[in-house]
């Protein structure tokens, strides 16, 4: 079994990203989301969509002036909930960024592989209104398509013909890693182009206050203090939406058909699961991280950023702390959170970090986290706080971590 | 009462299902199948829907994929608003 995955990993193809597409709350379109990650701009605000006042938690990040109709088709808006709008929105740019036309491209030889926690939460909610007001005649008939976590993937693949190996990861917030894991899986299985990365969003009212249940999301109402990860005051994480999509590419078929450099390669990747709580069993991210440097043929002193998970949460923090200093030694590799700008996006969330990191191999610098007053000295972590850090970056890891006890990381790494 | 125009259908379109950017739905559109102005069964649902809402004339699920056409739906309304007044 082992000599079968090394040899297979010997002979597969290298999987390269080759276009990016953003729609983030503290940017749409990827250079824009990007400058203003770098300039540490956040997009966490008291929430505007709905009056949550009342709520005991009242902050998120809105994607704001984001209307589907200017980018979208107007049959393919009626059909699709919001977190398919961006999803699509976003494709669109990770295309068009990589110089890809569909039309042109041999339509089983591509993929969709999206991740979605969260489902259509504000399409659920607005037609469920509408049969409590009016009856089930009032119901739009897209209820049945648009609010299931395959919906965005079956609309990618038809707006653009992609015939290949479809299919969603639904792990939350791990979930936006898994499906590139899984678009790295299809590529090396021959399709030559896959559409990936995760988008959610579940800021309606009944999708917010079902995530106030788990008690995880923060009740400070100051937009600058409350979603602080690593640090002494870390009170839980503020809710965000929207994520990334991404191109990937069998690196082979990128440069036949003549695409620019690529942003980096999916060098590594592993999933893994938490022991039952109680069981005594440490958290299964340090395995996980061996087992992604292990998949990269990397070790840990190659690795010159990490990407981090950032809960926000005193227990979780400790946990990604302790295994992050386990592998890398206490401070011993830079770790930043750009998410404490957008909030945590669920689905969206690993792959809006995984278009972080492959954009900080390119520009050669580390976006940064910002809002955290003061780091926890013991987690012994070297946070990237406040200012963007310019260092030589070969290799980036990312970590995402779901609820419930999903755990995935990847190992991107420049090319060329 | 009077009878259902193809305005009429035209607003419900618009409003209910959107249009298809390579649709003009002031083109002679009276003839053309459903499926060639970028309308599947799902949007005939809607369109139903909202045609029973709208004009109190209620097209059984039954009947809604045999109206393939503006004109289909058109007549079928007309001799069900008979009915009704």
């Amino acid at each position: 079994m082992t000599g079968l995955a090394a040899r297979t990993a010997d002979t597969a193809p290298t999987a390269v990203f080759t276009g990016i597409g953003v729609t983030a709350p503290n940017g749409v379109g990827t250079e824009d989301w990007w400058a203003a990650t770098l300039a540490g701009k956040s997009g966490i605000d008291e929430i505007g969509g709905f009056d949550a006042r009342t709520y005991p938690s009242r902050l998120a990040g809105e994607v704001k002036d984001f209307d589907a109709a200017e980018h979208l088709p107007a049959r393919l808006v009626v059909e699709t909930s919001r977190m398919s709008h961006f999803a699509l929105v976003a494709t669109a740019m990770a295309l068009d960024d990589a110089a890809v036309d569909p039309a042109s491209t041999p339509e089983y030889t591509m993929g969709v592989v999206t991740a979605n926690a969260s489902g259509g939460a504000e399409f659920g909610q607005r037609e469920l209104q509408k049969l409590w007001r009016g009856g089930p005649r009032d119901v739009s008939p897209y209820m049945s398509i648009a609010w299931f976590y395959a919906a965005t993937t079956g609309q990618i693949s038809i707006r653009y013909g992609m015939r290949g190996p479809c299919g969603v990861a639904v792990a939350e917030q791990a979930g936006g890693l898994d499906a590139l894991g899984q678009a790295r899986r299809v590529v090396r299985s021959g399709a030559a182009l896959v559409v990936t990365g995760g988008t959610d969003s579940s800021l309606s009212p009944a999708g917010f206050v079902s995530q106030l249940p788990t008690g995880l999301l923060t009740t400070v109402t100051d937009p600058l203090r409350a979603y602080q990860p690593f640090g002494t005051e870390a009170s839980g994480y503020v809710p965000g939406e929207g994520g990334a999509i991404l191109v990937l590419e069998d690196a082979a078929a990128a440069r036949r058909r003549g695409a620019g450099r690529p942003y980096g390669e999916l060098a590594g990747y592993a999933a893994a699961f938490d022991p039952r709580p109680g069981s005594g069993r440490p958290p299964a991210l340090a395995r996980c991280l061996r087992t992604a440097l292990d998949d990269a043929r990397l070790r840990p002193e190659d690795v010159d950023v990490v990407f981090a998970d950032g809960h926000g949460t005193p227990g979780h923090d400790r946990e990604e702390a302790r295994a992050l200093a386990e592998v890398f030694g206490p401070h011993g590799v830079p770790v930043t959170v750009p998410k404490t700008m957008t909030g945590r996006l669920y689905a969206g969330g690993g792959a809006l970090d995984a278009a972080a990191a492959l954009l900080a191999l390119r520009d050669q610098v580390v976006p940064p986290t910002v809002h955290v007053t003061r780091p926890d000295p013991g987690h012994g972590l070297d946070l990237v706080l406040g200012q963007p850090r310019e260092i030589p970056l070969r290799t980036a890891v990312v970590v995402a971590r779901g609820h419930g006890g999903f755990t995935a990381v990847t190992v991107l790494r420049r090319t060329g | 009462m009077s009878a259902f125009t193809l305005d009429q259908l035209k607003t419900i379109l618009r409003e209910g299902v959107g249009v298809d950017e390579a649709v003009d739905l002031d083109g002679p559109i009276l003839d053309t199948p459903f499926s060639s102005l970028g309308y599947d069964s799902l949007a005939l649902l809607e369109i139903a829907a909202r045609i029973q809402n709208q004009y109190g004339v209620a097209i059984r699920d039954e009947d809604v994929e045999l109206l393939a056409t503006p004109r289909a739906v058109l007549e079928y309304v007309d001799a069900h608003l008979a009915e009704v007044a």
